[in-house]
């Protein structure tokens, strides 16, 4: 009984009820988004909704055991768990279901389990593992490779499922190797080529080096205008105006026509009825109907009427702007940001590497879903199929996100412990 | 700790996740509360998506004439949830229903969908739509949705165009295009042509505020689509051939169906008792349709495709040309009509005997022509009679009976030409011959065939050989964008020099001194026909007649079929005459044959 007690006076009560306010927000939001009058019950078990419920309070369970489990646990066991998970993503390929497009499912039954979801803390924990060990040196040629692989590996596989969107989650944890030591000019490197192409992809090349070039003359204007400041900003010009076209030219000329497509789907370029650009007008529409105020609850037309497509899974963020207008948008948008800078600001207390590595890994994958998501929503990100966590309707991704939330909640209780 | 170095970074990484949900919060900002086309809806507005429905296609007839065209009509729209604070004694008025309907409508509307748009009244005419437009500001919920009806100037043509009616939940579902409440082409060319006809569906977003007004288009029409029209057809229809047509056959049950030979382009196509095809159209369709289907002499029927008749001696030059290609005839091979030889069928005119083919056609003489099947089912080149059955089948089927001819009309039967097999079943393998199935050599017994296959057997005969499918459309959307019914010739297995010598007989039909026809010759043309007078299972003779002019450069193929009404040169021959004079030279002299025609009435024969 002791024990017992001690387990649980260390948890962060912060944490929990942020992650307890989104889950219930989110299944408000799945009942208003899916509402019919004939299942007037949020209980009903029929509907989206009853569902959800069930997610819940089986996620509390998982967490709940999680809690319970030795912290040295995850630590110890996370390549067997990691290789557990590869082997899954292998396994689904071969006997998985296919769902829209994805063959990323086990049918098990009446539900569907996709092992992607799990990979992402699977993942984290092996990196963190790695990073963390005793004897990694991040000035060694192999401690700088091994991290990517163990990344590269769960993107890939989840790449052949066709399932683009969650397979970049696997970017985001960059963040960490950042947060390592990684210099921050790679980082910045990959951001800007990450923009640049889809850039190069969105607009005519031309207009893109001509904005790039005003950009430089700008940066000119504040800089010193010494020799070498000028030759510097010259030469980013010239390679990013090269990476510009040699981007357009391969899309061009090296994709077939249907990886154009996809990919033109992929940023909302090409609108074929059932696509990406229809869904983003239809989400945007809806969100910016609910005003300040928003239209109120279940009094949503534009989710209701079904403009706007997967709205109780990826586009369920629209459910909330149209009936709780920009009031209720903010609330969770800060909702979001309040649970990742505390999970950031608590990673930072941890005296163990493994529990703060492992934390920024938790706050990198939680950010990335929340700023493709509602950024998607809102017309500002290409169209990626990755849900909010906590909020999307589904079982797996919330299974998922609360274990991978709890190892760190687990880890912060035990950070007292010596290591 | 050597990443404690590094611990500043938190800062780096913090500040970039809330600059990027601040840029979030802005971006919300501005499109929930600054974008104004979006504040409208924000006082709980609707947006509504107006369905620009186009109009479809327009039918024309070989010489531009409209056979179709489109008239505004407008449907009140409802969404039930919205309604509120509506006057519904007000709009019972405007509507001229009961209340009790009011309520019956608002139910129907409210199970199909509370949040979405059904009709409430449909086809409001533009008068009435005058008074609704006025107050419709005072009644939340409702919307006005203009479509487009059909109407036909000329009110003929109603089995050839067919009618067009709201689609079945199942091709709803069936379709990404259908939603309830549209319309879709039901039968005839409406049906065939469906998908060039119907053209695209646009949408339209307006705006509307508290007071149900229209207050523009949503972010400037920005999502909005227009409709594109159908695309209109041309079709090989002679208009004031089929109204002729369709005078001459007032009162009288058959059918009458013309065919340039040269296309295959279908120049008439009427089924008697036909109907106006206003009356099936828009609200008095139900209504009407329901008097139309229980009527005793079946309106709705397309005889011209769905009607199977026995040809009767139309068919007689059929069986000559088997038996001349098969060599078992020649054009002097001459047959008594007495004796034993023409025993069970026996000769019902009188004349010379015995006669060769020319005479037999021109006087269709019943033994001459059983002789010939005779000839045919006991050809010694062939083991059995199966197999020369088998062969005289294939020849026919060449010609285009027994089997579907792809016209592009729904709805075609293939009449009855049996395979050998159905006899083998009803008198046993080996035990039928000549004499079991003679009935086949005058038209009768089993053979059956459909208005259109036959007057495309006197259009394969005027073209020596090969016939084009029947058609009605030679082209859609412009003139220039052809069918391609051109590109499927159909080529009979008989010699040209066989053919040659029925259609020498079929003339004498009208030029000899004992033609069947000869009272109905137009002075100055060539002209070959055939009469038929088929026994049906009532009792009572069908009226048939093929023909086709001028017999060098043919014009016309047509077969007119009198149901019940007695010898094919009574009724068939003369009305089939009158209408090649109709079309050949646009007036007919001969009136006082147009006027017996068009004034007999034979529906109670």
């Amino acid at each position: 009984m002791k024990e017992q007690k001690g387990i649980f006076r260390h948890i962060d009560r912060t944490l929990i009820l942020l992650y307890l306010a989104l889950v219930l927000i989110g299944w408000v939001n799945i009942y208003a988004a899916v509402y019919n009058d004939e299942h007037a019950s949020i209980f009903d078990l029929s509907q989206s909704y009853g569902k959800q419920m069930l997610w819940i309070v089986t996620s509390l369970i998982l967490g709940l055991m999680v809690i319970l489990t030795d912290a040295k646990f995850f630590n110890a066991f996370a390549y067997p768990i990691y290789g557990g998970t590869i082997l899954l993503l292998v396994v689904v390929l071969f006997a998985g279901k296919e769902i829209a497009g994805s063959k990323s499912w086990f049918q098990i039954g009446g539900f569907a389990l996709q092992p992607a979801e799990f990979a992402k803390f699977a993942t984290t924990l092996a990196l963190a593992h790695y990073l963390s060990a005793l004897d990694f040196d991040s000035r060694k040629r192999k401690s700088q490779i091994i991290p990517l692989f163990i990344l590269a590996l769960p993107a890939v596989l989840i790449l052949l499922q066709n399932d683009t969107g969650s397979a970049i989650v696997y970017a985001s944890l960059a963040l960490v190797l950042y947060r390592q030591g990684m210099p921050g000019s790679i980082l910045l490197l990959g951001v800007a080529v990450a923009i640049l192409s889809i850039m190069a992809l969105l607009f005519n090349p031309y207009i893109v080096i001509a904005v790039i070039g005003v950009l430089l003359l700008g940066f000119a204007f504040f800089m010193r205008r010494n020799m070498r400041n000028v030759l510097t900003l010259a030469g980013i010009f010239v390679v990013a105006s090269m990476f510009v076209q040699s981007v357009n030219y391969a899309f061009e000329n090296i994709l077939e026509f249907h990886q154009k497509t996809r990919i033109n789907v992929l940023l909302g370029k090409q609108i074929d009825l059932k696509g990406a650009g229809y869904n983003v007008n239809q989400s945007k529409i809806a969100i910016g109907s609910g005003g300040f105020w928003g239209k109120g609850f279940l009094n949503g037309t534009q989710t209701k009427f079904n403009f706007v497509p997967e709205q109780s899974t990826d586009f369920i963020f629209c459910t909330v702007g149209e009936e709780w207008g920009f009031v209720g948008s903010t609330a969770v948008i800060l909702l979001f940001l309040a649970l990742i800078v505390r999970i950031i600001l608590m990673a930072e207390r941890q005296r163990s590497d493994f529990s703060r590595i492992y934390g920024y890994g938790v706050a990198s994958i939680l950010f990335f879903h929340f700023f493709v998501n509602i950024g998607m929503t809102i017309g500002l990100m290409p169209v990626i199929g990755i849900p909010l966590p906590f909020f999307s309707y589904g079982g797996s991704s919330l299974w998922a996100f609360t274990i991978l939330l709890f190892i760190f909640i687990k880890q912060d209780s035990n950070r007292l412990q010596l290591v | 700790m050597a990443s404690r170095i590094y611990a500043d970074r938190k800062i780096v990484i913090i500040t970039t996740f809330l600059v990027i949900g601040f840029i979030y919060l802005i971006r919300l900002f501005y499109i929930q509360v600054i974008d104004r086309s979006y504040t409208l809806s924000a006082n709980n507005n609707v947006l509504r998506y107006v369905t620009q429905f186009p109009a479809r296609g327009l039918i024309y007839d070989r010489n531009g004439k409209l056979l179709v065209y489109n008239e505004a009509v407008y449907d009140l729209m409802v969404i039930p949830r919205q309604v509120k604070d509506v006057d519904t004694a007000e709009i019972c008025r405007l509507l001229g229903i009961t209340a009790e309907g009011y309520h019956e409508r608002m139910k129907k509307a409210r199970d199909y969908s509370p949040m979405l748009a059904s009709a409430f009244e449909k086809q409001i005419s533009k008068e009435t739509y005058g008074y609704i437009e006025e107050k419709l500001y005072r009644f939340r919920g409702f919307f006005v949705q203009p479509r487009t009806l059909r109407k036909y100037p000329m009110s003929i043509g109603a089995h050839l165009l067919g009618y067009i009616g709201e689609v079945t939940p199942v091709q709803v579902g069936k379709s990404d295009y259908y939603k309830q409440g549209d319309y879709i082409g039901i039968s005839g060319i409406e049906r065939a042509y469906e998908k060039e006809l119907r053209g695209i569906k646009g949408l339209k977003i307006r705006m509307v505020d508290v007071f149900n007004r229209d207050v523009g288009s949503f972010e400037n029409g920005r999502y909005d689509t227009s409709a594109v029209m159908g695309g209109d057809l041309y079709t090989g229809i002679d208009a004031d051939l089929q109204q002729y047509g369709e005078k001459l056959m007032a009162n009288k049950r058959g059918s009458i169906v013309a065919i340039d030979p040269a296309t295959g382009e279908i120049l008439c196509f009427l089924s008697s008792p036909g109907y106006d095809p206003n009356l099936l159209v828009g609200r008095v369709r139900g209504k009407n349709y329901g008097i139309l289907n229980n009527d005793p002499i079946k309106p709705l029927l397309n005889r011209a495709i769905m009607g199977q008749y026995p040809p009767g001696s139309t068919f007689k030059m059929a069986n000559d040309m088997v038996g001349l290609q098969m060599g078992v005839i020649t054009k002097n091979t001459r047959y008594s009509c007495q004796g034993p030889g023409s025993s069970p069928i026996k000769c019902t005119h009188n004349h010379v005997s015995p006669l060769d083919v020319y005479m037999a056609i021109q006087q269709s003489c019943n033994p001459f022509h059983w002789q010939v099947f005779r000839a045919i089912m006991s050809d010694p080149n062939y083991e059995n009679t199966k197999q020369r059955y088998d062969v005289w089948r294939k020849h026919l089927m060449s010609m285009g009976f027994g089997r579907k001819l792809n016209t592009d009309l729904a709805f075609e039967l293939k009449g009855n030409l049996p395979p050998s097999e159905v006899f083998d079943k009803i008198y046993g393998v080996g035990r039928w011959n000549a004499m079991t199935i003679r009935s086949l050599s005058i038209g009768q017994g089993e053979v059956l065939t459909t208005p259109l296959q036959l007057v495309n057997y006197a259009s394969m005969v005027a073209n020596r050989g090969f016939f084009y499918p029947p058609h009605v459309v030679r082209s859609v959307g412009n003139e220039k964008n052809k069918t391609n019914f051109g590109n499927q010739k159909n080529v009979a297995s008989i010699n040209v020099e066989y053919i040659d010598i029925v259609i020498q007989g079929m003339r004498e039909v009208f030029e000899g001194s004992h033609g069947t026809a000869r009272a109905y010759k137009i002075d100055s043309l060539s002209m070959a026909g055939k009469t038929g007078t088929a026994q049906t299972s009532s009792g009572k003779d069908n009226s048939n007649f093929i023909a086709f002019a001028p017999v060098e450069t043919p014009k016309i193929a047509i077969c007119v079929i009198v149901e019940e009404a007695g010898f094919g040169s009574r009724w068939a021959a003369p009305i089939a005459s009158l209408m090649i004079e109709k079309y050949l030279f646009h007036t007919v002299k001969r009136k006082e044959i147009e006027e017996n025609m068009i004034n007999a009435n034979l529906l109670n024969n």
